[in-house]
């Protein structure tokens, strides 16, 4: 009795550490009520099939369009717009949110700037890139560098800004000049939490894909989920949201591990 | 010459007795005859230095605060926490600048920080990103000094504060009394001409704090710094320096200053001893008057 009580206990205490088995059960518990729910629903015919199909129907569309290679090349599409939007923002935003938290002769006249924009919402937006940009991959890649620029500056710059006072104080005494202190101290010791803010804007940038692919695309998760769409695909639909989860996922995880690797000092 | 100047508040302090020191210690006598032309052997001279928080309403911090310190004397400024001592060492280093009044290094005004102006802080400051060899390297990086050249000061100064094993080591995986250690030895690295500390050891633990004492003044006796350190800790005080001066609170003015003639060097049992224990009595009567003063 004592031991059950004990795990009990362990489990209720506030920040309290349990078991890794435990966690990895719990975790894998999470999924199958997700899917047995969702296999319940659509195999038990609670839905009809038309809206939520079965979760065989859906790894068979899987099979099918992988074995054509379909899958792979909206895939890569897709995964080329996002990467290419978030890279081109993160090359612009980072050494900017670092003057932007740094100094403050940037900060004063772009954060009111920074700050309007950021609460735009992207899709409005839309009609002005096409008829700026076209319709081409440009366009695409202009949706996701405007859905994360401005998250990415505003947060940079805060990292930025939370470097210790003392720490920059410190490296004076040591012989760093002024004009030093940016890219010796202030650079190296916000990176960790500037790798944290673009694993995080990553992930919003999967989020803008549709909106990206939502016009004029024609290749791409995107695409295919809402050409689905018409034809009452909804199979498809499912297996486009499950590889935008999946691949957001994967650069998550690509992403701690760069954190481990060029930050090991920190937490 | 060689005598300090006291401002009018301490010599007018009343109760305890305010020595007029020389500033040059009779430690070697053959320094003095070169050191005419660098004010008798004045390393930092700080002369009518007043600062007041921001406009002329402001709060007054520092007011009118002189005092010499002589090459390689181990000088102490005790007092109150709100008094401006630690306002003092940052105006030193050259990280905040003075109302009105001159700071002088080795005869230059302080304009800006330099790293010939080491300091220590109360908080961790070691660079996290940085193994301890790396933090003790960067001044003599910063400075271009040639590869082999830093690899020997960096292992004269590993081997001084005892921590040649941790060289490897990141800040986060050592102890608080360890990176005060490294914090030390990365400022000795730049062989600056006075050491600034601004209570390194505060936030130690008592033994830890001792340890760091005796680990500090070793160094000191076997480097010849000149050292300007900062404490609201009277035993630290007196176990450390060669004077102590005594500030008040609110303006910060020195109101005091304190021989420590207790022969060197000095074991941590020198708290126990009767001539230290009169100097501490004197010290406390004096920050009594000032907590008093204050009601």
């Amino acid at each position: 009795m004592a031991q059950r009580r004990t795990a009990w206990t362990r489990l209720t205490t506030p920040f309290a550490n349990i078991p890794a088995g435990t966690a990895t059960t719990l975790a894998l518990a999470m999924w199958v009520v997700v899917i047995g729910g969702w296999a319940f629903l659509s195999y038990g015919r609670v839905v009809p099939n038309m809206f939520l199909p079965t979760p065989g129907t859906v790894l068979e569309t899987t099979y099918r369009m992988s074995l054509d290679g379909s899958l792979f090349y909206h895939t890569l599409t897709s995964a080329k717009v996002v990467i290419l939007g978030f890279i081109v923002s993160s090359l612009i935003a980072v050494p900017l949110g670092l003057w932007m938290g740094t100094y403050r002769a940037v900060q004063a006249p772009l954060e009111p700037l920074v700050n309007f924009i950021r609460y735009l919402p992207v899709t409005s937006f839309v009609p002005l890139f096409i008829l700026w940009i076209g319709i081409g991959i440009e366009q695409r890649i202009a949706v996701i560098f405007f859905g994360t620029f401005f998250q990415q500056l505003v947060m940079i710059s805060d990292c930025a800004r939370s470097v210790s006072r003392d720490l920059v104080n410190a490296s004076y005494t040591l012989g760093t000049k002024r004009s030093e202190a940016v890219w010796h101290v202030i650079f190296p010791a916000a990176l960790p939490s500037i790798l944290d803010t673009l694993r995080v804007t990553m992930g919003w940038a999967w989020t803008y894909l549709v909106v990206a692919e939502l016009v004029a695309a024609s290749s791409g998760l995107g695409y295919i989920s809402l050409k689905a769409m018409r034809g009452f695909q909804v199979d498809v639909i499912f297996m486009a949201i499950a590889a935008i989860g999946l691949l957001g996922l994967i650069t998550d995880t690509a992403f701690r591990i760069l954190r481990a690797r060029v930050a090991p000092w920190a937490p | 010459m060689g005598t300090l100047i006291l401002n009018a508040s301490s010599q007018t302090a009343a109760g305890p007795r305010v020595v007029m020191t020389e500033t040059v210690k009779a430690n070697n006598s053959g320094g003095m005859a070169s050191a005419n032309a660098r004010a008798a052997g004045t390393t930092m001279a700080i002369e009518d230095v007043t600062l007041r928080y921001g406009d002329v309403n402001g709060v007054l911090a520092l007011d009118d605060v002189s005092l010499k310190v002589a090459k390689n004397e181990f000088c102490v400024i005790v007092g109150p926490s709100g008094c401006g001592k630690s306002s003092l060492l940052y105006l030193a280093a050259g990280l905040n600048d003075a109302t009105s009044g001159s700071i002088k290094v080795d005869g230059r005004e302080v304009i800006e920080p330099g790293p010939d102006r080491g300091m220590v802080f109360q908080s961790y400051t070691l660079f996290p990103w940085l193994t301890v060899r790396a933090n003790i390297e960067y001044g003599p990086k910063r400075k271009g000094l040639p590869a082999e050249q830093r690899r020997q000061i960096v292992d004269q100064y590993l081997n001084e504060v005892g921590l040649a094993p941790f060289a490897d080591h990141y800040p986060a995986q050592l102890s608080g009394g360890m990176k005060q250690r490294v914090a030390i030895a990365r400022a000795l690295a730049n062989d600056p001409a006075v050491l600034l500390m601004d209570e390194p050891f505060g936030a130690l633990d008592s033994q830890t704090r001792g340890t760091m004492q005796k680990l500090l003044l070793r160094v000191w006796e076997r480097q010849q710094k000149t050292v300007l350190f900062v404490t609201h800790d009277i035993d630290e005080a007196l176990v450390l320096g060669d004077r102590v001066l005594v500030m008040t609170a609110r303006p910060g003015k020195i109101k005091a200053e304190i021989k420590v003639d207790i022969p060197r060097p000095r074991s941590m049992d020198v708290i126990l001893e009767p001539d230290f224990i009169a100097l501490k009595r004197r010290i406390l009567g004096l920050l009594h008057d000032e907590i008093d003063e204050d009601h």
